[in-house]
């Protein structure tokens, strides 16, 4: 009666399973969005880094709700209650030290992501909302890293914080009104802790609803590739299962080999000694830096060091600094090239790989004292990131000429593995 | 019933019909609700009572010898105090205010020259600058050099160099006696 046939979705399960399905279809939405699903053929391994953020976000959900059984939100309390984490609880540790370098990672191995869109054109037509939820992605996770950061209530904590807020003390007019607002008093203090806490916890969530958001764009066109050609039919593609599954596993093993090297060997590799002394609201640290994955845009806020046409450097840096990020949701217009892949684009090969050099270099003036050449360095790779986008972007999709694109996936992927024989094989799956 | 129930709809003689009008005048109605509605969650977020209750702070100035400067707390931020020298009040009424960023008379920022009374909060980011402990450095001009990111301050706690945009912030503050002075 209410058992559909055999043939329905969700055929080959138990009776159970049908009964349950034909209701709530859940079991047929895995098959047909992670077993079934058609990706390209040609992926390389520049298509792990998606899934491997995915998964990271899920450990730092997973370690952050434990954390926060053990935690105090309190100004007086809060960096005792780390301290006792790290002495006390068990493997308080252990949760902790993944949290923190999974912070780490979860940066590291979404800017790759970025990269590999960036390289791969992989914002271009029909992609450019999958693209901007990346970006959306991208700047809650960097709200939400700054908020965790502040919560350990060391010197660091206290000092980032309240370097971070005092940016929007440059807005004109309504910025102090705006910093008291964020500060819930007159300094960073307890209230602002609280509230730093309260978001931190939210923010991850709705981190995992615009994730999914950037998956339902994702699998309404499916993944670019590395020739940037559309498939065309199952001689393009292969199941997501048990092809990218494995290959997606065997890419979690080396990234958490990685994780595991710095939590079990380099615990404070990417924190700060500061750090472990109590906030102090009448002592600045000497050298305050933020964590590695914001440097460069700290680097972009302190490099102007002068008033442009009237405007204060103070805004200046801070709308060069946030520009930096927002600039990124108008690439898929910026890039007037209707080739995707790099490949192709023998110029813009060259280019997108002096974009990631340009980034590292403004990482390196983030974490230096802003003296000498290194302001000029600064400086210089400030105007060359802007430039990268502003000029370079759409400038050479107009004077480049690109390398003919293969016929197909299919095709060009027979050419590389040298001909029908291993073809064979592959279409029988 | 359908046709009659368009027919009704549509008898508007400017165009618009009272349906337009109701989803209007409902729609901008419950707008507004709405907006007013978020105030009480973004008002909690500024300074709670006890917090502003907590504002002003007595300092007694009597053991401060000319050429100390002390650091007392008022809202959970440093102020600083100076009690300045001759030559240090000199330096800061010698100079050209036009020529100062945020330009402002030395005679505008102390009510007595001997004493300044100013937050210690750097204007640029809000890092503390360094000047008032013995043994710091205070900047090329004697007064205070933040090293977040290298602004300078002179006798008067006035910007003369580096990225912050104003003059260190005089707070609001009256002499209670001779010396004393109550901040907030």
């Amino acid at each position: 009666m209410a058992v559909p046939p055999a043939s329905s979705p969700a055929s080959g399960y138990s009776r159970l399973i049908r009964w349950i399905d034909y209701r709530l279809p859940f079991v047929s939405f895995l098959e047909h969005e992670f077993t079934d699903y058609p990706t390209p053929k040609n992926l390389n391994y520049w298509w792990n880094f998606g899934s491997l953020a995915g998964i990271i976000l899920v450990i730092m959900i997973v370690t952050g709700v434990v954390l926060a059984m053990h935690y105090t939100p309190h100004s007086d309390l809060a960096f005792d209650s780390v301290e006792r984490m790290m002495r006390d609880v068990n493997y308080g540790w252990l949760l902790r030290y993944i949290h923190m370098n999974g912070a780490s990672m979860f940066f590291l191995i979404v800017y790759i992501h970025l990269f590999r869109g960036l390289y791969y054109g992989s914002y271009k037509y029909p992609r450019e909302l999958l693209w901007i939820l990346g970006v959306v992605i991208l700047l809650l996770m960097i709200a939400t890293a700054f908020m965790g950061y502040v919560l350990p209530w060391g010197q660091m904590s206290y000092w980032a914080a309240t370097v971070i807020t005092n940016l929007f003390s440059a807005i004109p007019v309504v910025g102090n009104k705006i910093v008291t607002l964020l500060w819930g008093g007159f300094t960073v203090g307890n209230p602002t802790l609280n509230r730093f806490f309260s978001l931190h916890y939210l923010l991850p969530f709705v981190i995992v609803a615009v994730v999914g958001l950037h998956l339902l764009a994702l699998h309404q066109h499916g993944s670019n590739n590395p020739l940037g050609i559309d498939t065309r039919g199952p001689q393009d593609t292969m199941p997501f299962h048990p092809y990218h599954t494995i290959k997606d596993s065997f890419g979690l093993c080396v990234a958490l080999l990685v994780l595991a090297f710095f939590v079990f060997y380099a615990p404070n590799f990417f924190a700060s000694a500061d750090n472990y002394i109590p906030a102090n609201p009448m002592v600045t640290p000497n050298h305050i830096v933020p964590e590695w994955y914001l440097l460069p845009y700290y680097a972009i806020l302190r490099s102007v060091t002068f008033d442009i046409l009237g405007i204060p450097a103070k805004l200046l840096g801070v709308v060069l600094s946030l520009g930096s990020i927002i600039l990124l949701f108008f690439v898929p217009w910026l890039d007037t090239s209707r080739v995707r892949s790099a490949r192709f684009r023998p110029i813009y090969r060259l280019v997108s790989w002096l974009f990631p050099i340009d980034a590292i270099a403004l990482g390196y003036v983030g974490s230096q004292p802003p003296e000498g050449w290194v302001v000029t360095l600064g400086q210089v790779a400030t105007f060359y990131y802007y430039f990268h986008f502003l000029i370079l972007m759409p400038l050479l999709g107009k004077i480049e000429r690109p390398r003919p694109l293969p016929i197909s996936i299919g095709t060009a992927v027979l050419e590389a593995t040298g001909g029908l024989s291993t073809a064979g094989s592959a279409e029988r799956h | 019933m359908a046709d009659l129930a368009h027919s009704q709809v549509t008898a508007g003689h400017d165009g618009g019909t009272r349906r337009d009008f109701l989803i209007l005048t409902a729609g901008a109605l419950g707008g507004i609700g709405a907006a007013c509605a978020i105030w009480p969650f973004i008002d909690s977020l500024n300074p709670a009572k006890d917090t502003l209750a907590l504002s002003t702070t007595e300092v007694d100035l009597a053991p401060v010898q000319a050429g100390q400067r002390l650091t007392v707390a008022w809202r959970g931020k440093p102020v600083f105090i100076d009690h300045r020298t001759p030559e240090e009040i000199k330096a800061a009424q010698d100079v050209d205010v036009a020529s100062l960023r945020d330009p402002q008379p030395d005679s505008a920022r102390a009510k007595k020259p001997e004493w300044l009374v100013i937050v210690g909060v750097c204007t640029h980011l809000g890092c503390i600058p360094l000047g008032n402990k013995p043994g710091d450095d205070r900047g090329q001009y004697g007064g205070w050099f933040c090293p977040c990111h290298g602004s300078v301050y002179d006798t008067s706690g006035r910007i003369r160099q580096g990225p912050a945009p104003l003059n260190l912030v005089v707070p609001p503050y009256d002499f209670t006696s001779d010396t004393a002075i109550k901040i907030g």
